[in-house]
């Protein structure tokens, strides 16, 4: 087996997929800012510079919707922190109170002005029959 | 073993027994898949029927990273032991593997306009998806792009080498990273965040494709096994005038 050449391009093969990993491993880690999708309200006043448009997302607080015509307000909660967004355009179906949501827009003094809004879908698959059950018994956790 | 498994003939004659049951099973687990994920599953308490578009995206994007897999660990047997047979194998899974990664980032589209509000977004699970795709289109090009075969199969089995780190990146990106997309509904730690009722047809759906990519997989290396002794045949024949 000694210097046989299976060993040899075995042996070469594993040395150049260890740089390869570690070289990918440290790219991941220098870039893990610029990968995150959207910052939450806690961080988005240190992230967002004026005009750069940046993309927050969070939990639509408990009554805080209001609508003023074409317009949406509300507020978006990460249970850090809150922030109020200002938006007007068409909002996907599962938008409503509680519901996790992305938008895209530019922070503008104290309030993030939307550009789009994208709800967020969590992992939880359940029957619709499942989830009215769960409700009428009163041991419903999830969004409405 | 794999020296043993690795003979074309004993190949041929082990694959022809495969490939009749990975048929049948196919055809059933397809049938019965695809009975249960359109008709005889309950609509999702947000998604509505929507929800059903997971039972072709979720086990299309497991296929696409399982072959994907497949043909990485054949790559180091042609790179490390020099098996032709290796080689061909890989060659034929590239197909159907860059097929599932289509259907997965179609489908996942399909799904995102009516749920997200969007057909496409740039976040970590969906573009490292992509790549996959990309990986499986640039391993394709490679593996065809030399005059002399061989020298094709080597580089593109690098670049299959080269390409697995995304497989653990697309797993975990949604664990990593804020995304869109969300979580892990099925293989995660603390159990399935999904009603036995959706998972059912998920998993049959998952093992109808398996089947389906093991014969496509058989069929199109026997068909390059076929291909190869033309070759030699004419060779041998040009030979000879």
């Amino acid at each position: 087996m000694r210097d046989s050449p299976k060993l040899r391009r075995g042996l070469g093969l594993l040395l150049i997929l260890g740089a390869l990993a570690l070289a990918a491993l440290l790219v991941l880690n220098a870039l893990r800012d610029y990968v995150v999708f959207f910052y939450a309200p806690s961080e988005i006043h240190e992230k967002a510079t004026p005009n750069r448009v940046v993309r927050l997302g969070g939990l639509v607080v408990d009554g805080s919707i209001q609508r003023t015509g074409d317009a949406v307000r509300f507020m978006v909660s990460d249970g850090a922190a809150e922030i109020e967004v200002i938006y007007a355009g068409i909002l996907p179906d599962l938008f409503r109170e509680g519901q996790g949501i992305i938008s895209e827009g530019k922070l503008v003094g104290k309030m993030f002005h939307a550009d789009s809004i994208l709800a967020k879908h969590d992992e939880t698959y359940m029957p619709a029959e499942v989830a009215a059950i769960l409700k009428e018994q009163g041991i419903w956790k999830g969004q409405e | 073993m794999f020296d043993y498994l690795a003979n074309p003939t004993r190949f041929r004659a082990i694959t022809a027994v495969i490939l009749p049951l990975a048929l049948a099973i196919t055809v059933l687990a397809l049938t019965f898949g695809i009975y249960l994920a359109f008709f005889a599953s309950p609509p999702d308490y947000q998604q509505g029927d929507s929800v059903r578009i997971m039972y072709i995206h979720v086990p299309a994007a497991w296929m696409a990273m399982l072959a994907y897999l497949a043909m990485a660990t054949s790559a180091v047997f042609y790179l490390v032991w020099r098996h032709p047979l290796a080689d061909i194998g890989a060659r034929a899974m590239a197909v159907p593997g860059a097929g599932f990664a289509l259907i997965t980032l179609i489908t996942g589209a399909f799904w995102g306009k009516p749920i997200w509000g969007a057909w496409w977004v740039w976040d970590a699970r969906l573009t490292s998806m992509l790549i996959l795709l990309f990986l499986y289109l640039g391993y394709m090009a490679l593996a065809d792009g030399f005059a002399r075969s061989e020298r094709g199969s080597k580089a593109a089995s690098l670049l299959l080498l080269v390409g697995v780190i995304n497989l653990p990146i697309i797993k975990f990106s949604v664990d990593w990273w804020n995304t869109l997309h969300q979580g892990s509904s099925v293989l995660r730690l603390d159990g399935a965040r999904i009603d036995p009722t959706m998972l059912k047809p998920l998993l049959v759906m998952a093992v109808a494709m398996l089947g389906w990519f093991i014969c496509i997989s058989i069929l199109r290396m026997h068909t390059a096994l076929t291909e190869r002794r033309i070759h030699a045949i004419l060779a041998r024949e040009g030979d000879e005038y």
